[in-house]
């Protein structure tokens, strides 16, 4: 039995945040589940998917967030409780469905989880999705704690199903890969099958249909702020001439800061964890209540715009502040001493200054920067592209989202543009057609199905010259070995899904020269990327080679470690164009560490003095 | 009670997350508060990965520089680049056995030498336990339970609110099935090894 579905109420688990919301969502009965992987959200759709292995939880992985989300409005509108799960930059994908939802609106409970990245430990932008639930008109929740986030996730349901809308609940990294503990609560039955009432003239949003229905959606704000008012989840606690208010981490921050600075006696605290619409009257009343406020928040000036808005019409003209040049910065993520040391700068309070080590005298230390792993057949495509094309300078390498995006890195140096899933194929049309470079473009299978596609078809009926060469590695590798598409779910033991071949779509949509290579043999990879790049128009290299970190967790015959002879004249074309972490350098002399190395032979194809052989059993 | 702020570093690969997990676990069944934090969105790529555990009253998850009572290092590399995370009355509970980045093996930096790693750490923090916890794993049988080892010598040193014998426990309770006499000889022999 998955241990997210135990059902015994009461019971303390230690709990990652992304299990804890699973669990949430379980609890309520959530009966669809679907998302497109993303970090950090992407351990709860795991969960789902590993619980519907097991159970009648219908969960699935979505080509791209937008679909995710039309499914599961669909499967709300039919009456299934629905969870859609994202990190932050997929609600920008979903985002077109999502405004007109909030229209159409939903019969069953329907939660969308967006997971944002402050400091973007992984994702390329870190922007603040608290604005989607202004701009949806949407209710939004936002978690403190891990048992907060179990709880919200359940609620959400009943606060969906209340007003008829769906429901955004917005995590950020901290909550999504903290654990904490959580007590469990009973689980509620799933409503497993749906049925859809027509009402066409409620429900296609065709612009006099869309007219009634954004009155009605304003009408249903006005009560989702009457709830956010009332709400226990937007509490105040302590009391004192001094206002603080904060959201989602940022509230344990400021709990420790009072204690450590020892004014928890002066400062009232609002905790808004129900944060659109923002409850005006408390925050009203919390204005007239205090001398000054200090809104502790991550990201953009979010509640603080709202506070200071309501403190304009409440006639209250305290200081509120926030982001600013000497305080707070919209920039990367807080901690706890920054917000214990900007508290005590704003309310004028001492601040004990622990003494730090002194670590200007310690040498600089070899960076170790995240790497392809050893044996990644992106690293072997990387290099047979450069080689196919001479002159890297005058190749432009338009890259996408996934482990190759580590192509950026020297002595690969594949990497000169990205903008997100996907774009790769967009801007390798415009690149191609603006400038006298040629373009070759990377991809991976699954950022493909996820975004690529309509790329591709742009690229055949303008007529764009360039090469897109897709890494077909047979998994989502970045986000934790996801299936997509092009997948065969036997290999997860699962039945009744079909299959969709890359070459099948690129030919389907009309690119005339498509080749198969598998990267681990270099010289006729490199002979039929050449051919790619030859051929005037857009043409499509699949570059097919397995994952090795997925294959060493499915237990697949290891191959024979490979070593380096004394034919070795030192050359190293293998340590300074393949750049494998199985390689290092000792007393001048390249050596493969047979631990790491995972026998894929390319190295050995390309040391000129063939030095490089597999280990003897 | 008092908060105890331990920071643990290691490079993917090396078994941060389940030794966090093993303490996290075991201080959820002594009934310490705990709030533990991670990064792992590039484990599996040579990277580095840190995990944070907070024991106690506190409600934050995570752990500013300078404000770590405990590090933890699994690499002596990595235990020295944390360092700015530790205060001078910081416990260093560090492996020996290097495993340079790839930027050193290609010339691109230098890889600092063990005996200059322990020396500036005992120089600028209390206490440094320092041992070579890959060949204690071996000898234990098999190297992937360095993340044993360094558990069972960061318990010696008594600056943990566990007990040895409860975190063994959890170790029996939580790691898989097969591993678990590995595990715990690992375990033992650090802790001697701590003495």
């Amino acid at each position: 039995m998955h241990k997210l579905v135990v059902d015994e109420p009461g019971k303390q688990m230690l709990l990652l945040g992304n299990e804890a919301i699973a669990r949430g969502a379980l609890e309520a009965g959530v009966a669809c589940a679907t998302t497109y992987p993303g970090t950090p959200s992407s351990e709860i759709s795991q969960n789902f998917f590993e619980i519907s292995g097991e159970s009648d939880l219908y969960f699935e992985y979505s080509t791209n967030e937008k679909v995710a989300l039309e499914v599961a409005a669909a499967a709300a509108n039919a009456g299934l409780r629905s969870m859609c799960v994202m990190k932050h930059v997929g609600l920008n994908v979903a985002a077109d469905a999502l405004m007109t939802l909030a229209y159409i609106g939903v019969k069953a409970g329907l939660v969308v989880v967006s997971a944002d990245d402050p400091f973007m430990f992984s994702s390329q932008n870190e922007q603040d999705n608290r604005y989607y639930g202004k701009m949806a008109g949407l209710c939004m929740l936002e978690p403190s704690c891990l048992q907060e986030a179990k709880e919200m996730a359940a609620y959400g349901f009943d606060l969906s199903e209340r007003l008829g809308e769906p429901v955004l609940l917005r995590t950020t990294t901290r909550i999504n890969h903290c654990t904490e503990k959580v007590t469990l609560g009973p689980i509620r039955p799933r409503q497993i099958r749906g049925s859809f009432a027509k009402d066409p003239f409620h429900l296609v949003a065709i612009p006099a249909v869309s007219r009634a229905l954004h009155t009605r959606l304003l009408e249903r704000l006005r009560e989702a702020e009457a709830l956010s008012c009332a709400s226990p989840y937007n509490f105040r606690q302590g009391a004192g001439p001094w206002g603080i208010v904060c959201n989602g981490v940022s509230y344990g921050y400021v709990c420790d800061a009072l204690k450590d600075l020892a004014i928890e006696d002066k400062v009232n605290v609002l905790r808004i964890g129900f944060s659109n619409p923002m409850p005006t009257g408390p925050i009203s009343e919390f204005c007239r209540g205090v001398e000054k406020i200090l809104v502790v928040e991550e990201g953009e000036a979010f509640m603080e715009e709202a506070v200071r808005s309501i403190a304009q019409q409440a006639g209250v003209t305290i200081p509120i502040k926030g982001k600013s040049r000497d305080l707070f910065t919209p920039w990367g993520e807080f901690d706890p001493a920054m917000v214990r040391e900007k508290t005590a700068s704003f309310f004028g309070v001492p601040v004990r200054v622990a003494p730090r080590i002194d670590l200007s005298d310690v040498a600089p230390i070899a960076q170790r920067p995240p790497n392809l792993c050893a044996g990644c057949p992106h690293r072997a495509t990387f290099y047979e592209v450069k080689q196919a094309a001479g002159d890297a300078a005058q190749t432009l390498f338009p890259t996408d989202i996934g482990c190759y995006t580590l192509g950026l890195l020297p002595p690969l140096s594949a990497a000169d543009f990205l903008l997100c899933m996907g774009s790769s194929v967009g801007t390798g049309c415009g690149f191609s057609r603006f400038t006298d470079k040629k373009v070759v473009s990377f991809i991976g299978d699954s950022t493909f199905f996820h975004s690529g596609v309509p790329g591709l078809i742009n690229a055949v009926y303008n007529n764009h010259d360039f090469t897109l060469v897709i890494l077909d590695n047979g998994t989502t590798a970045m986000t934790g070995h996801q299936p997509h598409p092009g997948v065969d779910m036997a290999d997860f033991g699962r039945s009744g899904y079909g299959k969709v071949t890359l070459e099948g779509v690129a030919r389907g949509v009309g690119v005339e020269h498509v080749t198969v290579i598998d990267p681990y043999k270099v010289n006729k990879s490199v002979e039929a990327i050449r051919e790619a790049l030859d051929h005037k128009g857009i043409s499509v290299v699949i570059a097919r080679q397995v994952c090795p970190l997925y294959t060493r967790g499915r237990k697949i015959v290891k191959k024979r470690p490979f070593r380096i002879t004394e034919k070795c004249r030192n050359h190293r074309v293998c340590v300074d164009q393949l750049a494998c972490p199985a390689m290092y350098v000792e007393k001048e002399k390249v050596r493969i560490n047979p631990n790491l190395c995972t026998g894929c032979a390319v190295c050995a194809q390309v040391c000129p003095e063939n030095a490089i052989v597999p280990v003897k059993q | 009670m008092e908060t105890i702020r331990c920071i643990i570093v290691a490079v993917g690969g090396q078994g941060n997350l389940l030794a966090a997990r093993v303490l996290g676990e075991a201080a959820l069944g002594a009934g310490i508060p705990v709030h533990m934090s991670e990064i792992h969105g590039m484990a599996q790529r040579g990277g580095v990965v840190e995990s944070a555990l907070v024991l106690g009253d506190a409600r934050s998850s995570i752990i500013s520089d300078g404000e770590a009572d405990v590090l933890l290092g699994f690499e002596p590399a990595e235990t020295l680049r944390a360092l700015n995370r530790a205060h001078p009355q910081t416990l260093v509970v560090t492996n020996l056995s290097p495993l340079p980045p790839f930027t050193a093996a290609i010339g691109k930096g230098t890889y600092p030498d063990t005996e200059q790693v322990q020396s500036i750490i005992r120089k600028k923090t209390a206490k440094l336990v320092a041992l070579d916890a890959l060949a204690l794993a071996e000898e234990a049988g098999n190297p992937l339970a360095l993340n044993m080892v360094l558990l069972g010598a960061l318990l010696r040193t008594g600056k943990l609110p566990l007990r040895a014998e409860a975190v063994k426990e959890t170790i029996r309770t939580t790691t898989k099935e097969a591993f678990v006499p590995v595990n715990l000889r690992a375990f033992d022999l650090g802790f001697a090894a701590a003495a």
